[in-house]
């Protein structure tokens, strides 16, 4: 069934259907962005293929990959045949793909959430806001050079010095750990996966090493030394 | 004079302004289940305008996923739709075999399902229950919550914790059914049975519900697909989806039992096709216990997968180290790309997974069922009344947790 969705796009876009595959059962099929709304329209209107049930439209992050940084990918559903199809296109960073708003409604809001998370806009969307976080945000944090324990409080954290608690709530509370620390990947500096061998070649800072539970060990040490 | 009193005096003031006003509902009011921010603007009661704001729960669950190891976003999924968790459980615990190209016993496949059903069940009390109640009918929604805590109680029996169960594993499940197991739910049966009887006696010919219920809140078939809305607010508007009819999983192709649809697509329409849903759970619980094997292996036979046990772990170096490997590193999968989807509470579930073939995710994408769901609902409410928010916006139900992840 979806394996005819395939061959009726090869049949009408020809070369412009650039990679089709079906790994894991999932058929797919890669087109340029300069085509991406014109073939989303086709299967949408297209008597045969009628796909008309919007599934999902998200984006994957290659920062390494050196011909287009963004896979932009959108899953569909005929509800009439009930066929499945996989729509991915390469989008470079600040490169703007059309928007599939006006084609299925649900866009709207995927395609807000894409910009939100991967900073990728879409051309003539009728409402690019920020949909999950909030305007002040700086960054796009699913793109992997965004530090996972990073953060932007709109209500600065609570001073520590007053009180008598341990953390959590400075701002290195936020797990400071992660298997791949893409900001020093990127850079050429960090290759590990495994957290405890990143810990013993030095690589990787734990949480004991933050400055805050630093900060924490000293006033201990302190008051410590003053009760004695 | 007071100053309130001036105000009076002056004739201008008690004029109606003919400008629309601008109102804020939530993100923090009692009609808001979870936390969403709506700003409408009303002409007297009607709503002209309306911006719906998700987001205040966000939580970073995919930016999460890419840190730790396969295994470890478990305790995330519980949280992506809290009403029932087990399914989430199961979506992820599924899509990871399918990256891994296992399939689990056929013991453990039953008791999955059951374990999903239940928690089907209980995501469709609250949300019934919830509706009712934010229309002023507080005894459904007690009767209801009180079975929804006799389900929660054989959760607990069985994974040891009510809500956030973190019960799935890949290639199997943290534990065996226990023994009382099948008894347990049996019992239960007549119980679902009965109060979805009474409410049933109490709300289907109550005027003043069907009158903030019928005609409500219309999604018609063609938005229903457009803003890819699935699961039982889609098939409330005639839309026969169901991912375990459509694409069985598990062993749901086994079952005998029916994808209840709507034709209005109204708040009504919504309630009806949960509660009809409750009893098609019970249908597919009842067959599940007669067809599931009392006793065979749950998790695969795979020391590269499965979690020793746990006595073996404490007394057996081999299995020390086993445990050790597969918590510290986490499994190794292979390479790929591929979407992995599921019936959850609200709607098709998915988890479209991209593994660079290390111990821990490259990028996993939820596809959350409330969030086109609720994407819809500004369409829905656009030209009704200001109280009608709160019917449509409870028959939507919007999961905080599912929806802004």
């Amino acid at each position: 069934m979806t394996q005819a969705v395939v061959d009726r796009l090869k049949a009408q876009f020809e070369e412009r259907v650039l990679e089709t595959s079906d790994a894991f059962g999932d058929h797919e099929l890669v087109i340029a962005v300069t085509d991406w709304v014109e073939v989303a329209q086709f299967m949408k209107d297209d008597g045969d293929l009628q796909m008309d049930h919007f599934i999902d439209l998200t984006a994957i992050d290659y920062p390494e990959r050196e011909s287009a940084r963004f896979d932009v990918v959108l899953m569909l559903r005929s509800s009439v045949t009930g066929a499945r199809i996989r729509m991915r296109t390469y989008v470079k960073d600040g490169e703007e793909p059309g928007t599939l708003s006006e084609v299925w409604s649900g866009a709207n809001w995927a395609e807000r959430e894409i910009w939100d998370m991967f900073g990728i806009k879409f051309k003539d969307h009728p409402d690019l806001r920020r949909i999950l976080l909030y305007e002040e945000f700086v960054g796009h944090p699913l793109r992997k050079d965004y530090p996972i324990d990073k953060a932007q409080p709109l209500v600065p954290y609570r001073e520590v010095d007053d009180t008598d608690k341990l953390p959590p709530f400075g701002i290195e509370e936020g797990q400071p750990f992660a298997r791949i620390d893409w900001e020093s990947r990127l850079a050429g500096s960090d290759n590990q996966v495994s957290p405890a061998i990143g810990v013993q070649q030095g690589q990787r800072r734990t949480l004991s090493d933050s400055e805050a539970a630093q900060q924490i060990q000293a006033r201990i040490a302190e008051r410590m030394a003053k009760d004695e | 004079m007071e100053p309130a009193d001036e105000l009076l005096n002056d004739q201008a003031s008690l004029e109606i302004s003919a400008d629309p006003m601008r109102l804020n509902m939530g993100p923090s009011h009692p009609a808001m289940h979870g936390t969403v921010r709506m700003v409408i603007d009303l002409d007297g009661e009607n709503l002209i305008n309306l911006d719906v704001q998700p987001g205040y729960l966000h939580r970073g669950f995919e930016k999460s996923c890419e840190r730790g190891t396969w295994a470890q976003v478990f305790p995330y999924a519980d949280r992506l739709n809290y009403v029932s968790p087990m399914l989430n459980n199961v979506g992820w615990s599924l899509a990871v075999e399918k990256l891994l190209g296992i399939e689990v016993p056929e013991r453990c496949q039953y008791y999955r399902v059951i374990l999903g059903e239940l928690a089907r069940i209980t995501d469709h009390f609250t949300c019934n229950g919830a509706s009712a109640m934010e229309l002023g009918a507080f005894t459904p929604f007690l009767w209801l919550l009180k079975v929804r805590d006799w389900v929660w109680d054989i959760l607990e029996r069985e994974t040891g914790a009510r809500m956030t169960h973190s019960f799935g594993r890949i290639g199997g499940m943290a534990a065996p059914p226990t023994a009382t197991f099948k008894d347990d739910v049996l019992r239960l049966i007549p119980e679902v049975h009965k109060v979805v009887k009474e409410t049933e006696i109490m709300l289907v010919r109550n005027r003043i519900f069907l009158d903030r219920m019928q005609g409500v809140g219309v999604l018609t078939k063609e938005q229903a697909l457009s803003y890819g809305v699935t699961g039982p607010m889609a098939r409330s508007t005639g839309l026969p989806y169901d991912v375990r009819k459509d694409h069985p999983y598990l062993v749901y192709d086994r079952f005998d039992f029916d994808v209840p649809v709507g034709e209005d697509g109204d708040n009504w329409d919504r309630f009806m096709v949960r509660l009809e849903e409750i009893r098609q759970s019970v249908r597919i619980i009842e067959q599940a216990i007669e067809q599931m094997p009392d006793d065979g292996p749950v998790n695969v036979d795979d020391p590269r997968i499965v979690f020793p046990e746990k006595d073996d772990v404490y007394t057996t170096i081999e299995a020390t180290i086993a445990h050790f490997k597969l918590v510290m590193e986490g499994l190794r999968t292979p390479k790929g790309e591929f979407y992995s989807f599921t019936e959850g509470g609200n709607g098709e579930l998915g988890f479209h997974i991209v593994s660079d073939g290390s111990g821990t995710p490259y990028r996993v994408r939820v596809r959350p069922p409330s969030w086109y769901n609720l994407s819809a609902s500004r369409e829905m409410l656009l030209g009704g009344m200001i109280a009608d928010i709160i019917p449509t916006f409870g028959s939507v139900n919007m999961i905080g947790g599912e929806c802004d992840r």
